[in-house]
């Protein structure tokens, strides 16, 4: 069976160039995105879109282009968020990249680099969000979209431990989490904390009704604080678990945590040192994941304590009440 | 505690999340700021969900008490 994506494999896929001349840019297949049907000379194009989000007035555009370039009409919107313009023929490549470009739309990736990240709503819109997600996903997106990887490495932001994105099947993922104090003089005893903790982590004092604290049990994902009536629960800090090595696929593996805590201005500097890592430890076609249990996760960890200290360690618990 | 005085009651045991912070909300808009709502919701998911948004929609929640397997919440409109 011959491969059916394109890059990496250009000599497998099955193109017929005759009578094309240079319609054809190669670069344009190189940069990836272009994902060989199995129809022949049809191909799905797939689009840049980190985090799954879209202005809507580009979304028109791009629904133009797509009715003009598809020869189905259809498009696909993808597992990781992205918008695929099915059925384009190879020979248009050229026109619907520069039609894409005149509205700010970039063409994906793939292959062995640092893909496109997906993410969540998180704080701004979904209630439940500590996070960021989003401005999160376009920073990175921006930083390190295609840096070369030995394998694939894919990056996803979850607003909460409820880790919509998935965080815990990436190879670098991060989930927002929130560190609950509470102070004693503002609290009344109504036991709503009790109530709202989904963990067990709070149970009521049966005489006051004030809250009694687990820290082993707390996920830190911040119900207590929402909704305590008086702010007698406050939000410490905020920050991210990093999850390094998960995957899915044929044979799935969840990813390790790493660091808790971790304060968005280091997400920067903790994905451009594990890239530096990868690249200097992985080999040819190995997920990062993998490369992990052959090294040794510890030898990760001290390669990366220059970032990983201004977060706290995996099994930081909160001092509680 | 002291008894807080109600303009207006709702009683929400055996309403579902999220009809309960619905019909909240629309008895909310009948009152005027500063007027106050007591509401009884069941423990389990409407206790953990309709103070947060009550909360996040700008009122306040003067007073809880839990009465067996109910809540009794005192709400002053924002
Ligand atoms: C030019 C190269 C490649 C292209 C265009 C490509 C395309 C795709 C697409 C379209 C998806 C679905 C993602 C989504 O819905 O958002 C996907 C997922 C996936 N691809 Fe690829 N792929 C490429 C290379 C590879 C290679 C070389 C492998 C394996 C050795 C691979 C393994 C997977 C797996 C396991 C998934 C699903 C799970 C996951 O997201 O990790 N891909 N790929
Ligand atoms: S992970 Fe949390 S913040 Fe993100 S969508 Fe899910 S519930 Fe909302
Ligand atoms: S932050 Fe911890 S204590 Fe608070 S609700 Fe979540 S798990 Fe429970
Ligand atoms: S919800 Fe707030 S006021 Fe009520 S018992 Fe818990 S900490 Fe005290």
């Amino acid at each position: 069976m011959t491969d059916h994506f394109i890059e990496d494999k250009t000599t497998k896929v099955n193109v017929n160039l005759d009578n094309v001349g240079e319609r054809v840019d190669f670069n344009d297949l190189k940069s990836g995105g272009f994902i060989k049907q199995r129809q022949k000379d049809l191909f799905a194009v797939r689009l840049r879109c980190p985090g799954g989000r879209m202005d809507t007035k580009k979304l028109v555009e791009i629904s133009k282009i797509a009715d003009k370039y598809s020869k189905k009409g259809v498009v696909h919107f993808s597992f990781r968020q992205s918008l695929e313009i099915l059925y384009v023929d190879y020979k248009e490549f050229r026109n619907i990249v520069s039609e894409l470009e005149k509205i700010g739309q970039k063409v994906a990736s793939c292959g062995p680099r640092v893909r496109v990240p997906t993410a969540c709503g998180g704080c701004e819109y979904n209630p439940n969000g500590l996070t960021d997600t989003q401005g999160m996903a376009a920073m990175v997106d921006q930083k390190f979209f295609g840096t070369p990887t030995p394998h694939k490495f894919k990056t996803s932001f979850s607003g909460c431990p409820i880790d919509c994105a998935r965080t815990k099947e990436m190879d670098f993922g991060f989930q927002g989490i929130v560190e609950p104090v509470w102070e004693d003089p503002l609290c009344t005893g109504c036991t709503i904390c009790s109530e709202a903790c989904k963990e067990d982590a709070i149970v009521s004092d049966p005489d006051t009704g004030k809250p009694i604290f687990d820290p082993k049990k707390c996920i830190f994902c911040g119900d207590c604080i929402r909704a305590c009536p008086t702010e007698a629960w406050k939000p410490k800090r905020y920050g991210h678990i990093v999850r390094i090595g998960g995957k899915h696929g044929r044979h799935p593996m969840e990813a390790l945590e790493v660091c808790t805590f971790l304060p968005d201005d280091k997400v920067a500097e903790a994905i451009e040192k594990t890239v530096e890592w990868y690249n200097a430890n992985g080999k040819r076609g190995e997920r990062i994941g993998n490369a992990i249990k052959r090294v040794g996760v510890q030898k990760y960890l001290d390669f990366m304590e220059p970032v990983f200290k201004h977060g706290s360690p995996v099994n930081y618990l909160a001092p509680g009440v | 505690m002291s008894d807080i005085k109600s303009n207006a009651q709702l009683d929400l045991r055996g309403v579902m999340c999220p009809i309960n912070f619905v019909k909240t909300k629309l008895k909310l808009e009948t009152l005027e700021a500063g007027e106050v709502l007591e509401l009884v919701l069941d423990s389990g998911e409407p206790i953990q969900n309709v103070p947060k948004s009550i909360k996040e929609e700008g009122h306040k929640i003067l007073e809880v008490k839990k009465e067996g397997e109910y809540f009794r919440l005192k709400i002053q409109k924002g």
